[in-house]
């Protein structure tokens, strides 16, 4: 069972670096879609019985995750009529370099801090160490509003994975956390498409009226 | 009568608000929903319910304390939105009021939640409900606040959920039972400080610290200490003043409330020194630099923020005080609170009266908008600790706390910021009320009237900043003092 899900960890920690390193916006927002739909499967991996709620969970993250979002994302993308981050304020090599640094850091830690004994195989710490990072990469290092919204799904996906330490005790506040997320991503659309309307772009660099 | 109606209440009122058909009389919904929210509060909090452990939800001690306040803040500020939205008829208000009411109902969750991850779900909740509400005016500088709330704010609440997580590990660590109440996690602490070398407080004090970490800087951020203060300037800056008054009372008091409930269960697990060590500089540079800030600061609602980072700050150094500076730190939330409300009710009825922002454009305030200009300039007083008014009172009873815990560097400093907080505030606010008003000013200041409905509310909140200073109800007294007991680590 470890050995499966620490595949998919595997696969989630490959996505965040794709994700880092790509100037597509389509392939950034495919990444973190992706990421969301693997984090989806996990749960399942973790319980050795079936249990409905997990089951639940399970299929709310991928629906959520793996494709609401993202439409959300598409449409957003359409609209603005825009498909690269050009001139990041970090460019794409050095977020990729930090990035794998970062998953370096991230294993290194992992080894150092006490785990349960079921844990102690997992990549389940080091992974979600390395997705918090890679999402706060992208968060301040994209200008595009776009960019940073994926920035905080994957670390919010990095948060979820950690979350998984505590299956069984989180359940319902798992189910809480998609629902805010999914709010959170509707207001964000909203807040997006009046800021395409009034500066006739999403480029974050021209928000700058606010300021000492 | 039991403590879910105050949730109930104005989610009820929300979805009422959300299908009411009416623009000009769906405002009234909300003084309705707010005063029975006070009638609530004030009923639970003279005959409170039975805490049962092992709940997720409960009007404990510290909901007593705080929730009573935040009642009687969004039941004068809805008076205020009601006359406020009569003068904004262009805009349309369905969303501005479905979102004021869910904000009191996930503000009355937050405070009341048992729970770590409840707390959290309530407390994103109400940061995801300000933001229509901050955008109200529909500007560009309105939506560019909102964009730099949602991120700031949405950062700050994933940190603090990545360490809820950690401090539900180290429980595991420490041998706990899945129980993620906060009294449930205290009780699972408290047998690591009788041997903290044992295997179980070393395997779970790693988590400890990281979850210190992550949720003072997560429920920092919505307080908004420094350095985490980044969007207060411009969410006060834009919002319109009843969302400021209530960012400013409401939603800081719940991350507070949150930090407060963090440091209970740290506290129990031998943390103690931490959690002061931190808090307590935290809380001094919030003020330092708040204090730098308004000296400096030309835009008179941004100055606002400014004033709340430095209270946050004074409410931070109470918490690191710790035992009557926690007390004090109470009161302080109930005095600078009320008082916030007179400064930005009567900031707003200025900013509409001059129609400028700047202190280089606004003058002779005093001559277009006389009475909400003599009543900002005597909640500036209020503010800086000026008596009879409530926070001088509570700001000296945290400087005898500090002295009389011989922590006389913290007493000093805090001195210092206030002094120049003083500086920076008396001086902008006669800058604005003084002198000869614009020519533009004096048209619109024709123009805006200032009714009954906008100068009765803040001057309502500045009774209640004198009334809470001068004749502190016992009732309320006794409710911070079972909340400070609440929060001493078990022995």
């Amino acid at each position: 069972m470890t050995n499966a899900l620490n595949l998919f960890i595997g696969l989630a920690i490959g996505l965040n670096l794709l994700a880092l390193a790509s100037s597509r916006l389509p392939s950034v927002i495919r990444a973190a879609a992706l990421q969301g739909m693997v984090l989806g499967i996990l749960p399942l991996l973790l319980e050795r019985q079936f249990q409905w709620l997990v089951g639940l969970v399970s299929v709310g993250t991928i629906a959520v995750k793996g494709f609401v979002i993202p439409h959300l994302l598409r449409r957003a993308l359409r609209a603005a009529n825009i498909d690269r981050e050009v001139r990041p304020l970090i460019g794409f090599v050095p977020s990729l370099l930090l990035g794998a640094a970062a998953t370096i850091g991230a294993v290194a830690l992992g080894g150092v801090l006490p785990l349960q004994h079921e844990h102690a195989d997992s990549l389940l710490v080091p992974g979600s160490f390395a997705t918090v990072v890679a999402g706060f990469l992208m968060l301040m290092g994209r200008t595009k509003a776009i960019s940073q919204v994926c920035g905080y799904l994957i670390l919010e996906n990095g948060i979820y994975m950690f979350g998984l330490l505590l299956l069984h005790l989180t359940l319902l506040v798992e189910a809480g956390i998609l629902l805010d997320l999914t709010v959170a991503v509707f207001v964000i659309g909203i807040i997006m498409d009046r800021i395409q309307k009034e500066f006739d772009s999403l480029d974050t660099n021209k928000l700058t009226a606010l300021r000492e | 009568m039991n403590e879910l109606v105050l949730i109930a209440v104005p989610l009820v009122f929300a979805a009422l608000a959300f299908v009411w058909p009416d623009e000009r009389s769906r405002p009234r919904l909300l003084p309705v929903a707010g005063g029975l929210h006070v009638v609530g509060s004030c009923w639970l909090l003279v005959h409170p319910p039975e805490a049962a452990p092992g709940l997720w939800l409960g009007f404990d001690a510290l909901a007593q304390a705080v929730l009573p306040m935040i009642s009687l803040l969004f039941f004068i500020c809805s008076l205020y939105a009601v006359a406020y939205l009569k003068v904004r008829a262009e805009r349309r208000n369905r969303l501005f009021v479905f979102a004021l009411l869910l904000l009191l109902a996930f503000l009355s969750l937050a405070i009341q939640a048992q729970h770590l991850g409840l707390l959290w779900v309530a407390a994103e909740a109400a940061t995801l409900m300000t933001v229509p509400l901050i955008h109200f005016s529909g500007t560009a500088r309105a939506f560019e606040a909102s964009w730099k709330y949602l991120l700031v704010g949405g950062t700050g609440i994933a940190l603090s959920l990545l360490g809820s997580f950690c401090l539900g590990y180290a429980a595991l660590n420490a041998g706990g039972n899945g129980d993620l109440t906060f009294n449930a996690l205290a009780a699972q602490f408290l047998p690591l400080t009788a041997n903290p070398t044992a295997e179980a407080a070393r395997n779970s004090h790693p988590w400890l610290v990281a979850a210190w970490v992550l949720l003072l800087a997560g429920y920092g951020t919505k307080m908004g200490l420094a350095p985490m203060h980044t969007w207060k300037p411009d969410v006060y800056g834009e919002a319109p003043g009843v969302v400021g008054a209530l960012l400013a009372g409401g939603t800081t008091t719940m991350a507070f409330v949150a930090v407060l409930r963090v440091k209970q269960v740290l506290d129990s697990a031998g943390d103690g020194a931490m959690t002061r060590h931190t808090l307590l500089p935290f809380g001094l540079f919030s003020m330092l630099v708040a204090a730098l800030f308004l000296l400096g600061s030309p835009d008179f609602k941004r100055m606002l923020a400014y004033s709340s980072v430095e209270h946050m700050g004074i409410l931070a150094v109470g918490a690191g005080l710790g035992g009557i500076g926690v007390w004090a730190a109470l009161f302080h939330v109930w005095t600078n609170s009320l008082t916030k409300g007179v400064l930005f009710l009567s900031a707003g009825n200025i900013r509409r009266a001059a129609n400028a922002r700047n202190v280089n454009e606004v003058s002779g305030m005093a001559w277009c908008a006389p009475q909400s200009s003599r009543m900002f300039v005597v909640g500036m007083f209020a503010i800086t600790a000026c008596p009879p008014f409530g926070p001088f009172f509570s700001e000296l009873l945290l400087m005898r706390t500090a002295f009389q815990y011989h922590n006389t560097l913290t007493a000093v400093t805090f001195l210092g910021c206030l002094l120049l907080a003083f500086l920076g505030l008396t001086r902008q606010v006669f800058a604005i009320v003084d002198g000869r008003p614009r020519a533009a000013a004096r048209a619109m200041g024709h123009r805006f009237r200032e009714t009954n409905g906008v100068i009765l509310p803040p001057l309502a909140f500045l009774g209640l900043s004198l009334w809470i200073g001068l004749a502190t109800p016992p009732l309320l007294t006794q409710a911070w003092t079972a909340a400070v007991q609440l929060l001493l680590p078990a022995s």
